[in-house]
C-alpha cells in the first residue's frame, strides 16, 4: 500500500498542480522536521552557558519543542523551528537566556 | 423489492441513514432538521445501527467533529439548517479543501435575519462557493434517493469532496407523502463499505491532513478542487445510472418536465417544482407549450447541459428562492444566464424571486408567470427583471 502513495519529498514550490496530493495530504510522519519555520522569528534566544544550571525548566515550557535534551542536559536551541516567543528567557531562573533582536 | 411507505422528508433521510449505517454522526439540533439526528439517535438507542452519535455544543463543533471523523477514516455525516449551516461556514471550506467525502443532510431554511424558520434557499446558496457538491430534492422520495447516492459520489477516487443533500424545510422535511423504499440489503450492497486509502487512524501509514498552504500552494490546491468538481459530473451520472438499475428511478443533473417542445419555461430548484408541474399540466390542456427545468445538481453546475436543454425555448423565467443582494439577480439566475450566454443561446431570460422566507408559491402564481412569459414572447410586454413573486404592493 505504502508504495502507492505520492512521495511528498518530491513536492516543492515548483511542482505543478497535477503533482500535488489531494487536499495537500502529507504522507509519512515527522514532516515538520523538513518544514523550517524558524525564519518567522523576529527575536532570537541566546544561551549564556556559564549561567545555565541545567535545571531543565526551559525545555518543557518551550511551546515548539525547540530545546532538545540529551543525557539529562539541555542542548542549544533548534533555530530551524524556534519562533522567538521568549517564554524560555522568561522562565529561566538564572538569567541564562537573553533575547536578541532579529534572527 | 421496494417497500411502499408514508414518510416525511426528515423520516426518509433518517431511514436512509439507518440503512447505510454510517460510522459517525455528530449533530446539533436546529429547526427544521432536528428530527434527522433525533431519529438516528433513536435507531442507535434501540440497537438498530451502530453509528457513533456525538452530541456537540454547536454546529461549529458538529462540522468540526464530522471533519475529524472523516479524516480519521470514518464514514461521517451531520445534519443542519439555516444558521446552523452559517455557523459551520469556516469548516465547510476546510472539509472541501481537505477533500473529505462526508455528507451534510441540509434542510433548507431562511437565514436570519429577520429570524424565520421557513423554507428558502439562502442557507445553501450562501455556501455555494464553499467547494461542496450540492444536490437538491423536490420531495421526500428524492431526498431519500439523493442521500443513498451521496457516498458513492463523495467517496469516488476522482471526486473526494463533501456533499450537501438538500431538501426544503417543512414543505418536504415535515410533509408526509408516499415513498418507495429499497430493501436495506440492496442499499448496503449499493453503497458498499468505505475503505479509504489514506486515513489518520492507520498507524502503519502515518499522514497529516490540512497543512498550511500559503501562496506557493493555495492556487494549485484550488485547481485540484476545481478538477474534482468537474470530475464529479461523470461520477454523478454513473451513480445515477447504477441507482436506476436497483430502484427504477432515473436521475440526472436536472429533470425536464414537458421541456423538449416548450416555448416558455421555468428553471427552479426544490419543492416548488411540484407546484409548477401542476400549472404546466393546466396550461398544456389549454394548448400552451409550458415546460420546466428542475435543477437537481447545483454543484457542480451543469452549465452546458442546462443551456442545451433550454436553447429552443422562447422565454425562460429563472426562479431564485434566495436573495443575492447584488441588486441584480439571484444565484441561479446569474449562473443560468451565464450558461445561456456562453452557449450563444437566443433565449429571452428573466430572473424572479419567489418563496423567500417561506412565502407561498401557488399554482396560480406559476400560471401567471407563464402568462407573462407569453406576453414577453409576443412583444406585448417588456421583460421586467428581478421581480418578487407574491410581494405585497
Amino acid at each position: 500500500m505504502a508504495s502507492q502513495r505520492t512521495d511528498i519529498s518530491k513536492i516543492n514550490e515548483k511542482s505543478p498542480y497535477t503533482e500535488i496530493t489531494p487536499g495537500n495530504q502529507i504522507y509519512g510522519g515527522g514532516g515538520s522536521r523538513e518544514f523550517k519555520t524558524g525564519e518567522w522569528r523576529t527575536q532570537t534566544p541566546v544561551m549564556n552557558w556559564e549561567k545555565c544550571a541545567q535545571c531543565l525548566l526551559c525545555a518543557p515550557f518551550c511551546p515548539d519543542s525547540c530545546i532538545p535534551v540529551e543525557d539529562g542536559k539541555r542542548q542549544d536551541f533548534d533555530y530551524d523551528h524556534c519562533k522567538g516567543c521568549g517564554i524560555c528567557a522568561k522562565v529561566c531562573s538564572f538569567n541564562a537566556i537573553t533575547m536578541k533582536e532579529g534572527i | 423489492m421496494s417497500i411502499r411507505e408514508r414518510m416525511s422528508g426528515n423520516e426518509a433521510v433518517a431511514f436512509g441513514i439507518k440503512q447505510v449505517n454510517p460510522d459517525v454522526m455528530p449533530a446539533f439540533p436546529i429547526t427544521p432538521s432536528t428530527e434527522i439526528p433525533q431519529m438516528v439517535s433513536t435507531f442507535i438507542a434501540n440497537g438498530e445501527i451502530d453509528t457513533e452519535f456525538i452530541p456537540v455544543e454547536s454546529e461549529h463543533s458538529s462540522m468540526s467533529a464530522t471533519i475529524g471523523a472523516s479524516a480519521a477514516g470514518a464514514r461521517a455525516l451531520t445534519a443542519t439548517s439555516s444558521c446552523g449551516l452559517a455557523f459551520m461556514w469556516e469548516e465547510l471550506y476546510i472539509a472541501a479543501s481537505d477533500r473529505l467525502p462526508l455528507v451534510l443532510c441540509l434542510v433548507n431554511r431562511a437565514l436570519t435575519g429577520p429570524i424565520n424558520i421557513n423554507c428558502d434557499h439562502s442557507d445553501s446558496m450562501g455556501a455555494r462557493d464553499s467547494g461542496w457538491l450540492q444536490v437538491y430534492a423536490e420531495n421526500n422520495q428524492e431526498a431519500y434517493d439523493n442521500f443513498l447516492m451521496a457516498y458513492r459520489v463523495t467517496e469516488h477516487k476522482d471526486v473526494k469532496l463533501p456533499m450537501m443533500v438538500c431538501q426544503d424545510g417543512f414543505i418536504t422535511s415535515h410533509a408526509v407523502e408516499n415513498i418507495n423504499l429499497l430493501e436495506t440489503e440492496t442499499v448496503r450492497k449499493f453503497v458498499g463499505n468505505y475503505e479509504p486509502e489514506n486515513y489518520l487512524l492507520n498507524s502503519d501509514m502515518p499522514m497529516a491532513i490540512g497543512p498550511y498552504a500559503n501562496s506557493p500552494f493555495y492556487m494549485e490546491t484550488k485547481m485540484n478542487q476545481r478538477l474534482a468538481m468537474k470530475n464529479a459530473k461523470k461520477v454523478i451520472l454513473d451513480v445515477c445510472n447504477e441507482f436506476a438499475e436497483i430502484s427504477g428511478r432515473h436521475y440526472g443533473f436536472f429533470e425536464e418536465y414537458q421541456l423538449s417542445d416548450a416555448d416558455y419555461a421555468l428553471v427552479m430548484i426544490g419543492s416548488a417544482a411540484g407546484t409548477t408541474k401542476d400549472a404546466i399540466d393546466n396550461l398544456r390542456e389549454a394548448g400552451i407549450k409550458a415546460g420546466l427545468l428542475k435543477i437537481r445538481v447545483f454543484r457542480p453546475f451543469p452549465d452546458e447541459e442546462i443551456a442545451a436543454a433550454l436553447k429552443h425555448v422562447k422565454v425562460v423565467a429563472i426562479m431564485d428562492r434566495s436573495e443575492g443582494f447584488s441588486a441584480t439577480g439571484g444565484p441561479i439566475g446569474a449562473e443560468v444566464k451565464a450558461a445561456l450566454y456562453d452557449a450563444g443561446a437566443d433565449v429571452i431570460a428573466v430572473n424572479y424571486f419567489y418563496g423567500i422566507g417561506g412565502r407561498d408559491y401557488t399554482v396560480e402564481d406559476a400560471e401567471a408567470i407563464y402568462q407573462e412569459l407569453i406576453e414577453i414572447g409576443n412583444g406585448t410586454k417588456k421583460p421586467e427583471q428581478f421581480k418578487y413573486i407574491g410581494l405585497r404592493k
